[in-house]
């Protein structure tokens, strides 16, 4: 990798790498009485390791300006391989929560173990890991596609993705160490958070600079998507994010917003991470990906201007509905309400334009594991976005809240629509990045695409069982007006769903352990195939000069 | 490039643009979707007008409906709290004997108390009542501060080593951690107790130590336990000539108790659960054994 940047990146990529050793070597040093010491440690590590593959490489010969006339796609083979990683190793995570819901004793009694440190390693494993590596890879690789232009620099890239990754493995190393902000979905403290900031701009600027050079008129609807993820993404994370550090040798931090101010300002953050991060981010995926699979245009691109803005515009107001019947003002919770009603339309407008635009493809569809995943994804997003908007009703809600109803919303969008859609984009973009003519062995995309199926229908019966029981349970009244059930008698009325969920999540984290396996042996594999077609346009050289 | 190009499958024109193979169709957008569009924005525009909606600075728009949510759960709980007077107040002023003739109130009792017990009590006591390592089983005859009603209600009001000014107090010293007594006669004691509830322990090879075990015994342990070791359920002491153990009854354990203590602890209920809830635990933990008669 270090062969593909030019002289003057591998000075700052090496500069930028020391520069993050001294950084953690101050933490460790100031933080030598705090958890913070071992992460202090740990970025001293990565920097240190970073170091050292520069400056392995950095004599090695300097890249000509023939490169030029090449997409720039290095760091997005990079992306999609810690993508899987983290896949395998988020899934795994929560296969092994659902698990300890279901036996607990497999929390083996250590403090790191138990289900309260687990838990965010799962989400952000699974999130930001999978999810973030493989909208970064797949974000590089349909913005140069679509502007026929290439990254306008190699090492902007590599910040983005290495120092996403990092930021990553802070996040989840911290949650075990039982360092937290406690705040859902952005439980990473103060340092790692200020990092994420330094990475999203440049991933920000790295973007519209990519855009700048475009050949092509207009920007494509994968990019708007695309880029509403970047932009959104990095108002949320700053202001939720917003804390004062107990000192700078602590990692603890506390949060600048008080009381009722607070959890409306994490549940507008948290709803719009569902809205920008898994909703938008991987439209922009399957704007790219379905269309290319299927060999069909678009269906409707008015519909596709119609969704866009109405989903960019409604999510923002939507988040309240995670308070309903909480301190929150009575006002905030209709607006929150809704909005979320108004939200269906354009949601349901992307999902039947993804799914029109396989008219004249459906032949492909059943043929093609690949483009049945897409497919699949595309339903999963038309209904989660349904029960979204249904479960943001207050008197829906008020059976749904606090049940596993909403977990199993959570896993419907998130296995049957990001998870899905991502390893369509991936067995599509595989080949494309690796020059093969396809994936090392089709018949494995198929027994992905069943397993991935069975285990997202099996985790979200499971969990809309479990939740609507318990809904019930707790609202059940005897003849004298007192509860029918105690919390216990509910808890034990959800072990064989709990028992179904893990076996679901099972088969869910199988399905990945074989795609990961499947991608290495494709890469491995001697069947090259050149595209001539897949170059920047020409006059893409002359601007790019040194 | 021409505007005019039509795709083939639908009939549909083209936008013209072209990005890396992929076109776009110019459909216009479906009489359903934005029938479904103005659907959607009537729902909410109503819901506007009739309920709490935009902020005005200080205030916000209240609705027609004057929905206010505080309003409405106080309205309730006052609402259930008088539809449950008919008979919480019939148990408040009956007396326990009573009420166990009752079978009406029984049913009562029995429904109320499942739930009562769960959501306070299983998590120490187990939700079968008959505890675990270390919390009382409630179901035996076995009772460390009396099984009558009258006693079970008291204990549960004031708690065991609880904040309540007049929570039960119980504590064994820690006999060997105080160096009130030496190692070898903490050991004896243990033999001595241990030889009560295993009788195939009184062997020849042991009968000197159970000897001098029970001198100390008698010594020190007799003014809680009782001289015939099977407990006062006055100052909470356990009976320690039964199968029924808290905290183990193996040697080793019946050691580790007497060298470092023991000091339970059971929150008091009076301030969290109302008087009638109380008498409703107290008869409800009563019939899980059938107490103490």
């Amino acid at each position: 990798m270090i062969s593909t940047l030019t002289r003057t990146e591998r000075f700052l990529a090496l500069w930028i790498s020391m520069a993050v050793s001294i950084c953690g070597l101050a933490l460790a040093i100031a933080g030598r009485e705090d958890p913070l010491l071992i992460h202090g440690l740990l970025i001293l590590l990565f920097g240190l390791v970073c170091s050292y593959i520069v400056m392995f490489g950095y004599e090695e010969k300097a890249p000509g300006t023939e490169r030029l006339s090449l997409y720039y796609d290095e760091p997005i083979k990079a992306g999609v391989i810690f993508a899987m990683i983290w896949a395998v190793f988020g899934m795994f995570m929560g296969v092994w929560v659902a698990a300890q819901l279901a036996w607990p004793d497999l929390a083996f009694d250590a403090p790191w173990s138990g289900l309260g440190r687990l838990r965010p390693t799962h989400t952000t494993g699974v999130i930001f890991g999978f999810g973030g590596n493989a909208l970064i890879a797949t974000s590089f690789h349909v913005v140069q596609r679509t502007s026929r232009a290439r990254l306008p620099d190699q090492l902007s890239s590599w910040f983005v993705l290495v120092g996403y990754n990092m930021y990553c493995l802070i996040a989840v190393s911290g949650y075990l160490l039982g360092i937290t902000q406690s705040k859902e979905y952005a439980e990473s403290e103060w340092y790692a958070d200020i990092w994420l900031v330094l990475v999203w701009v440049t991933y920000f600027v790295l973007y519209i600079r990519t855009l700048a050079r475009r050949k092509e008129p207009h920007i494509y609807v994968a990019n708007w998507y695309f880029l509403a993820f970047i932009l959104v993404v990095a108002i949320l994370h700053i202001v939720n994010n917003l804390a004062v550090p107990v000192s700078l040798g602590h990692a603890k931090s506390y949060t600048v917003w008080p009381g009722v101010q607070d959890a409306m300002v994490q549940w507008w953050y948290g709803h719009n991470a569902v809205a920008f991060f898994l909703t938008s981010g991987f439209l922009g995926m399957l704007y790219y990906y379905l269309p290319v699979r299927a060999q069909r245009p678009i269906f409707s691109y008015r519909l596709s201007i119609l969704s866009f803005w109405g989903i960019t515009f409604f999510y923002m107001w939507a988040g309240s509905h995670h308070l309903h019947y909480t301190a929150l003002p009575d006002w905030v919770q209709t607006l929150g309400m809704t909005f979320s009603i108004m939200l269906l339309v354009p949601s349901w407008a992307s999902a039947g334009n993804a799914l029109l635009t396989l008219n004249g493809a459906w032949h492909r569809v059943r043929d093609d594991a690949t483009l049945r995943f897409m497919m699949i994804a595309a339903v999963f997003y038309g209904l989660s976005t349904f029960e979204g908007s249904f479960m943001a009703i207050r008197p829906v809600n008020s059976l749904s809240h606090y049940t596993d109803w909403t977990i199993g919303h959570v896993h419907a969008g998130a296995l049957g629509w990001v998870a899905l859609i991502t390893f369509g984009s991936f067995y599509t973009l595989v080949p494309v990045l690796w020059k093969r003519r396809q994936m090392y062995s089709p018949a494995l995309i198929e027994w992905h695409f069943w397993l991935a199926l069975a285990g997202t229908l099996i985790y979200v019966f499971a969990m809309w069982n479990s939740g609507i029981i318990q809904g019930l349970m707790w609202r059940t009244y005897t003849e004298e007006d007192t509860l029918a059930y105690s919390f216990v008698d509910s808890l034990k009325a959800m072990w064989p769903y709990y028992v179904a969920r893990a076996f679901g999540g099972l088969l869910f984290l199988i399905g990945a352990i074989i795609c990961l396996y499947n991608i290495l042996m494709t890469i491995r594999s001697p069947d090259k195939a050149e595209s001539r077609d897949d170059v920047p346009h020409p006059a893409d050289l002359a601007l790019a000069g040194e | 490039m021409s505007v005019e190009e039509r795709d083939p499958v639908s009939g549909e024109r083209l936008t013209g643009h072209d990005w890396n193979g992929i076109k776009e169709l110019d459909t216009p957008i479906p009489r359903g979707v934005l029938l479904f569009l103005i659907v959607t924005h009537i729902i909410a525009f109503a819901l506007w007008v009739l309920t709490p909606a935009w902020p005005l600075g200080k205030s916000y728009t209240p609705g027609i409906l004057g929905i206010d949510q505080k309003k409405a759960v106080e309205e309730q709980l006052v609402a259930s709290a008088a539809d449950k007077a008919t008979w919480t107040k019939k148990i408040e002023v009956s007396d326990f004997p009573t009420i166990q003739a009752d079978e009406r109130m029984m049913l009562i009792v029995r429904s109320t108390g499942h739930q009562l017990f769960g959501d306070n009590c299983a998590a120490c006591h187990g939700s079968d009542g008959k505890g675990r390592a270390n919390y009382p089983d409630l179901t035996d005859d076995d009772w460390l501060w009396g099984g009558d009603v009258q006693r079970i209600a008291e204990t549960v009001s004031v708690g065991v080593n609880s904040a309540n000014a007049g929570s039960r107090i119980a504590e064994m010293p820690r006999f060997g951690v105080d160096q009130m007594l030496p190692r070898e006669d903490v050991e004896k004691a243990a033999n001595f107790v241990f030889s009560l509830s295993n009788p195939q322990f009184s062997q020849p090879a042991n009968v000197e130590t159970i000897a001098a075990g029970r001198e100390v015994f008698l010594a020190n342990c007799a003014t809680c336990h009782g001289e015939d070791a099977r407990g006062k359920q006055d100052v909470g002491a356990p009976n320690l000539t039964d199968e029924r153990w808290i905290y183990g009854g193996d040697l080793d354990t019946i050691i580790t108790t007497i060298h470092g203590g023991r000091r339970g602890h059971m929150p008091t209920w009076d301030q969290r659960l109302t008087p009638a809830e109380i008498k409703i635990l107290a008869l409800y933990v009563h019939s899980l054994g059938e107490g103490d008669s």
